[in-house]
């Protein structure tokens, strides 16, 4: 943790922050994205979109958040 | 499978959903979201297959598949296309059902790059596992009866062996080992890869596959929704024949004309 309180995570692969009591919803949200359109993974476990709200987010998570694209 | 009264009431079913469209449709190659969702449109798909991707974060209001083909009414049939080992497949599809809220998924796991085989020995420890917490796999796989029957055995709920490798368009390289499959398969089959224009998939249907699963084919026509609407017809044809019962083959003609009464 950042002397400011932030917390450093990794989104995708990339570098972030969020201030300190950041839930994963809102975590979701200041990326611009909306929390009921895509799947987060947090430190390799699925976190279930109804607990998105409730988990918080902590120094050092490593998340990777996932929607669905055109396949075969 | 016994003929159905009429050709109306011909449906599929796999793992308690029932179908009446035997074509699935892939959502990979298009050359935009319009294009793609009406080729889905022509084809007449209930079942569309997607991949699982990260989100791109640098520019979370890009256009979403989502937008165009509406998850509601068609069903989305996760992939873990680019998966090399049970472990990336697993936790790909376990993404997939919180994405999506659904079990039903078609897992594949590949053995390498130049030829995108599947390995199965990681697809069937995948499905064992994928089986345990609770997901439907459909499961794409080599064109080998034993294979085939080892993975329904492990709770696949359907089984999809490949006609040729993924993206070829070179057809259904091996029509015995196919029927073997449909012959000893409780479970649907249905070919997946390797159709490359309408007769393959005709083919695929009369050797009594339930469906077949196409996506290059027609997303690299000259026109894809027309070679949609050929895929669709192929289909229905391939499966209208199977059920009709093709005629014994001759060595030698058979005229069509009486002979009795020739001047």
């Amino acid at each position: 943790m950042s002397l400011d309180g932030s917390l450093s995570i990794r989104v995708n692969g990339e570098h972030r922050r969020v201030p300190g009591g950041t839930s994963v919803a809102e975590m979701v949200n200041l990326l611009g994205l909306d929390p009921l359109r895509v799947a987060v993974e947090r430190n390799l476990e699925v976190i279930p979109r109804s607990t998105l709200g409730q988990v918080c987010v902590e120094d050092g998570d490593d998340y990777e958040i996932v929607h669905f694209v055109g396949g075969g | 499978m016994n003929a159905p009264q009429s050709f109306n009431s011909d449906t599929w079913t796999v793992a308690g959903r029932t179908f009446t469209s035997r074509l699935i449709v892939g959502t990979g190659k298009y050359k935009s979201f319009e294009e793609n969702a009406a080729a889905v449109e022509a084809s007449g798909a209930e079942i569309v297959t997607v991949a699982v991707r990260r989100v791109n974060i640098a520019d979370p209001n890009q256009p979403r598949l989502t937008d165009f083909i509406d998850p509601k009414k068609i069903t989305y049939l996760p992939n873990t296309a680019g998966c090399f080992t049970a472990e990336d497949a697993i936790r790909t599809l376990r993404l997939a059902r919180e994405a999506g809220g659904w079990n039903l998924v078609k897992l594949e796991v590949l053995g390498e790059a130049k030829t995108l085989y599947p390995d199965m020995r990681e697809t069937l420890r995948a499905t064992e596992t994928l089986v345990k917490e609770g997901f439907e796999p459909m499961v794409y796989c080599v064109d080998d009866p034993i294979a085939a029957k080892q993975l329904e055995e492990a709770g696949a709920v359907a089984v999809m062996p490949l006609g040729a490798p993924i993206g070829s368009g070179l057809g259904i390289q091996n029509r015995v080992t196919i029927r073997l499959i449909v012959e000893g398969a409780k479970v649907p089959v249905l070919v997946d890869a390797g159709v490359g224009t309408a007769s393959d998939a005709a083919v695929a249907m009369e050797l009594g596959c339930d469906g077949v699963l196409i996506n290059t084919a027609i997303a690299e026509a000259k026109d894809p929704l027309l070679m949609a609407r050929a895929m669709k017809a192929a289909v229905e044809a391939g499966r209208l024949s199977y059920l009709a019962g093709r005629m014994q083959k001759r060595r030698y003609a058979d005229p069509s004309s009486p002979l009795a009464g020739l001047i």
